[in-house]
C-alpha cells in the first residue's frame, strides 16, 4: 500500500513539473508580453523599461526557474492589472470556486447514485435503458449550452434563481447543475456497472439465504461494494469541476478562480493565469491521491496490503 | 409424521430454453442427512437454490408440491420467504472464498443474521456469534470477529459460512458441495463437523455432493439426480446394496469395494456427458449413454418401487439386476 502510493506521489510531481512548463510555455507563446503590459500606444523606450522592469528581457530559462522557485514557496509575483499579489487574488476567489466544485459533485451523487441503482436492479429492461439514454444525452451536451438553457428557464421566464453573480447561495445552483451533469453520466454508469457485478456476486446470494431485507441486500452489502470505485471517480471528477469552473463561472459571471482566469486570459495578465492553472493542477493531483486513499479506505483488502 | 422439506414435481427453466429441473421430487426427514448426488450439471444446485427461492432472475420454477414443515413455499410472498430464509432453513454454498462480503468483518455478517430475524442487541448477536465460532472448531473466536474475509483461509471461511446459517439454530441447512473448493484434509474435517452438528443439534441435512465416499458415511437417505430428474431415491444402505438404475450403478461402478469406496473418487466416469434438455423433451435422458436402452425408451419411463422407500425411474423392471444375473 505504501509503495503503491509512493509510486503514485512520483507520478503526481511528474505531472506537476509538466504542467507548470506547459503552464508558463503557453502564456510566452501569447506574444511579446512587454508590448501588451506596455499599453497600445507605448512608445519602444516605454516597452523597453517594461521588459526590463518585470525581468522579461531575461533568457527564458532563467525567468522559468525564477518563477518555479517563487511559486514553490507560494508566491506568485504581482498580478499586472489588479496590483495586487496573484496569492491574495487566488486566496480571495477559492472558496467560491470550491463551493462551486461541492455543490456539483453534491447534486452529481444525489442524481447518478439512485439512477445508477435503479438501472442495475432494472438490468435490461425499459427503466435501465433510459437510465443509459439520459446519461448519453448529459454526456453530448456541451456545458455553456445547458447553462444558457438553464438561465433562460430558470432565471428569466420562471424567475427562480439569479442569473449571474456570486452574492447568496441561490448563485450556485444554476452552474451547480451544469457542473453535476459533466459528472453524472460517469457516475451514472459507474454506478450501475458496478452495483450489477456485486449483485451477481457470491455475497448478495449469501445475504439473500441469510433472509435480508431488500433494502439491507442492495444498499449495505451490494452498494458498498460498487461505490468503492464511485467514490474514487468522484474525486477526480471534483478536480475535472474545479477545472471546468473555467467556463462555468465566466458564463454565470461567478466570481471564483475561473472567472478570474477568465479575465486574466483577456488582459494578458500571465502571473494571475499562470498561478490559476498551477493551482488547479496541484489540486486537481491531490485529489487523484485522495481517490486512491479512498480506495485503500473503503477497501479492506487494500488496506492490509 | 410428515418430512421437515417435502418437494414434489419441482421444474426450473431459464429463459424458456434451458430446463434444468424437470419434475424432480425429494423429501428430506427431520433431523437426518439427505444426499442429493449426480454429475456436474444435473440440476442439484438449482433445485437447492429453487427451494431456497434463490433462483437468478432468469429462472422459473414451478413445483406440485413445496413445503416447509407442512406449510407451503409455494404461495409465500417474498418477504414471508426471506424471514424463514437464515431463520428455519439456511443455505451453505460451493465457494467460500467468494461467499462472505469482502466490505464487513466476520462478526458484523454474522450479527446481522441474528438481528435481522430475532431482537437482540448488537453485543448478544456477537457472543452468539462467537460462541458458534466455537463450536465450529475456530480457536481464538473473539479475534476472528473482528477480521475481514481475506483474512481467513478457505477452510476457515467455509467453516464461518457454517457457524453463520447456525446463527438462528434452523431446522433445516442445504449444504451445496460444502468442500469442494477445499484441500483433502479440510473436507475431512469440514464433513465431519457438518456430521457433529447434525447429531447433536437435530439438524436436518440436504447436502449436496459427488462424493459418493462422503454418501456412505453421512447419508440416511439418498437421491441421484441426472438431467433434472431424481432417476433414483433410496435409504443409503439399499442404495449402496441394490442399486437400481443404470446411472447410479455407473456411478457406483468407478468405486472399486461397495462399503469400502475410496474417497476423491470423481464422478463422470461413465461415458459421455449430461446432455442439456430442452422443453418437450421425452424418455429418459440418460438413453444415449446406457448400455440397457431400447426403443422403448424413448417413450414414458414409469417409476419403479423397489423396496421400503426405494424407488427408480426406468423402464427396466425392479427385479431386472437378478433377472440379469440368472438367466
Ligand atoms: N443462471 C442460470 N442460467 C441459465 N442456466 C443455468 C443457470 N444456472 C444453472 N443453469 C443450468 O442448469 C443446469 C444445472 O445446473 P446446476 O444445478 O448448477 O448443476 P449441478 O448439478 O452441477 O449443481 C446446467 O445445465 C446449467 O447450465
Ligand atoms: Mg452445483
Amino acid at each position: 500500500m505504501l509503495r503503491f502510493l509512493v509510486r503514485r506521489l512520483i507520478v503526481a510531481l511528474l505531472v506537476a513539473a509538466t504542467v507548470v512548463t506547459l503552464a508558463f510555455m503557453l502564456t510566452r507563446l501569447s506574444g511579446d508580453l512587454a508590448i501588451s503590459i506596455a499599453g497600445a500606444n507605448a512608445t519602444q523606450q516605454d516597452v523597453e523599461q517594461v521588459r526590463r522592469a518585470y525581468g522579461l528581457d531575461r533568457p527564458l530559462v532563467v525567468q522559468f526557474f525564477d518563477w518555479v522557485g517563487r511559486a514553490a514557496l507560494g508566491d506568485f509575483g504581482q498580478s499586472y492589472f489588479f496590483k495586487q499579489r496573484v496569492s491574495e487574488l487566488i486566496a480571495e476567489r477559492m472558496p467560491v470556486t470550491v463551493t462551486l466544485g461541492l455543490v456539483g459533485l453534491a447534486i452529481a451523487l444525489v442524481v447518478s447514485l439512485p439512477l445508477g441503482i435503479i438501472a442495475a436492479v432494472r438490468e435490461n429492461t425499459a427503466v435501465d435503458r433510459l437510465v443509459q439514454l439520459v446519461a448519453l444525452i448529459g454526456q453530448a451536451m456541451p456545458s455553456f449550452w445547458l447553462g444558457l438553457i438553464l438561465m433562460v428557464t430558470l432565471g428569466l421566464r420562471l424567475g427562480w434563481l439569479p442569473i449571474s453573480g456570486t452574492g447568496s447561495w441561490e448563485h450556485y445552483v444554476m452552474p451547480g447543475i451544469v457542473l453535476a451533469f459533466s459528472a453524472i453520466p460517469a457516475l451514472t454508469r459507474l454506478t450501475r456497472s458496478g452495483m450489477i457485478q456485486a449483485l451477481a456476486s457470491d455475497y448478495i446470494r449469501t445475504a439473500r439465504a441469510k433472509g435480508l431485507s431488500r433494502a439491507s441486500i442492495l444498499l449495505k452489502h451490494a452498494l458498498r461494494n460498487a461505490a468503492i470505485p464511485v467514490v474514487a471517480i468522484a474525486a477526480v471528477q471534483l478536480g475535472f469541476m474545479l477545472g471546468g469552473s473555467i467556463v462555468i463561472e465566466s458564463v454565470f459571471a461567478l466570481h471564483g478562480v475561473g472567472f478570474l482566469a477568465w479575465e486574466s486570459i483577456g488582459k494578458n495578465d500571465f502571473p494571475v493565469v499562470q498561478a490559476v492553472v498551477l493551482v488547479l493542477a496541484v489540486i486537481y493531483i491531490g485529489l487523484t491521491m485522495l481517490a486512491d486513499l479512498m480506495n485503500a479506505v473503503l477497501d479492506p483488502r487494500l488496506r492490509s496490503a | 409424521m410428515t418430512a421437515l422439506l417435502e418437494v414434489e414435481g419441482l421444474r426450473v427453466a431459464f429463459g424458456g430454453r434451458i430446463e434444468a429441473v424437470r419434475g424432480a421430487s425429494l423429501a428430506v426427514a427431520r433431523g437426518q442427512t439427505h444426499c442429493l448426488v449426480g454429475e456436474s450439471g444435473c440440476g442439484k444446485s438449482v433445485s437447492a437454490l429453487a427451494v431456497m427461492n434463490l433462483l437468478a432472475r432468469r429462472g422459473r420454477r414451478t413445483a406440485d408440491r413445496l413445503a416447509f414443515d407442512g406449510a407451503d413455499l409455494l404461495g409465500l410472498s417474498d418477504t414471508a420467504m426471506a424471514r424463514l430464509r437464515g431463520d428455519r432453513m439456511a443455505m451453505i454454498f460451493q465457494e467460500p472464498m467468494t461467499s462472505l462480503n469482502p466490505a464487513y468483518t466476520v462478526g458484523s455478517q454474522m450479527a446481522e443474521v441474528l438481528r435481522r430475524h430475532r431482537k437482540v442487541t448488537r453485543r448478544a448477536a456477537l457472543d452468539r456469534a462467537a460462541e458458534l465460532l466455537g463450536r465450529v472448531g475456530i480457536t481464538a473466536p473473539g479475534m476472528r470477529l473482528g477480521q475481514f474475509p481475506h483474512q481467513l483461509s478457505g477452510g476457515l471461511r467455509q467453516r464461518v459460512m457454517i457457524a453463520m446459517a447456525l446463527m438462528c439454530d434452523p431446522e433445516l441447512l442445504i449444504a451445496d458441495e460444502p468442500t469442494t473448493a477445499l484441500d483433502v484434509t479440510v473436507q475431512a474435517q469440514i464433513l465431519r463437523l457438518l456430521a457433529g452438528l447434525q447429531r447433536d443439534l437435530g439438524l436436518a441435512i440436504l447436502l449436496i455432493t459427488h462424493d459418493l465416499g462422503v454418501v456412505a458415511r453421512v447419508a440416511h437417505h439418498v437421491s441421484v439426480m441426472y438431467a433434472g430428474e431424481v432417476v433414483e431415491s433410496a435409504p443409503t444402505a439399499s442404495l449402496f446394496a441394490n442399486p437400481r438404475h443404470p446411472y447410479t450403478r455407473g456411478l457406483l461402478a468407478c468405486v472399486p469395494v461397495p462399503g469400502k469406496v475410496r474417497r476423491d473418487q470423481p464422478l463422470g466416469s461413465i461415458p459421455g456427458v449430461v446432455p442439456r434438455v430442452e422443453p418437450g423433451f421425452a424418455g429418459c435422458a440418460f438413453r444415449d449413454r446406457c448400455a440397457h436402452a431400447d426403443a422403448t425408451c424413448a417413450a414414458a419411463i414409469p417409476r419403479h418401487a423397489a423396496g421400503e422407500g426405494h424407488d427408480f425411474l426406468c423402464r427396466l423392471p425392479p427385479d431386472w439386476v437378478q433377472a440379469e444375473a440368472a438367466p
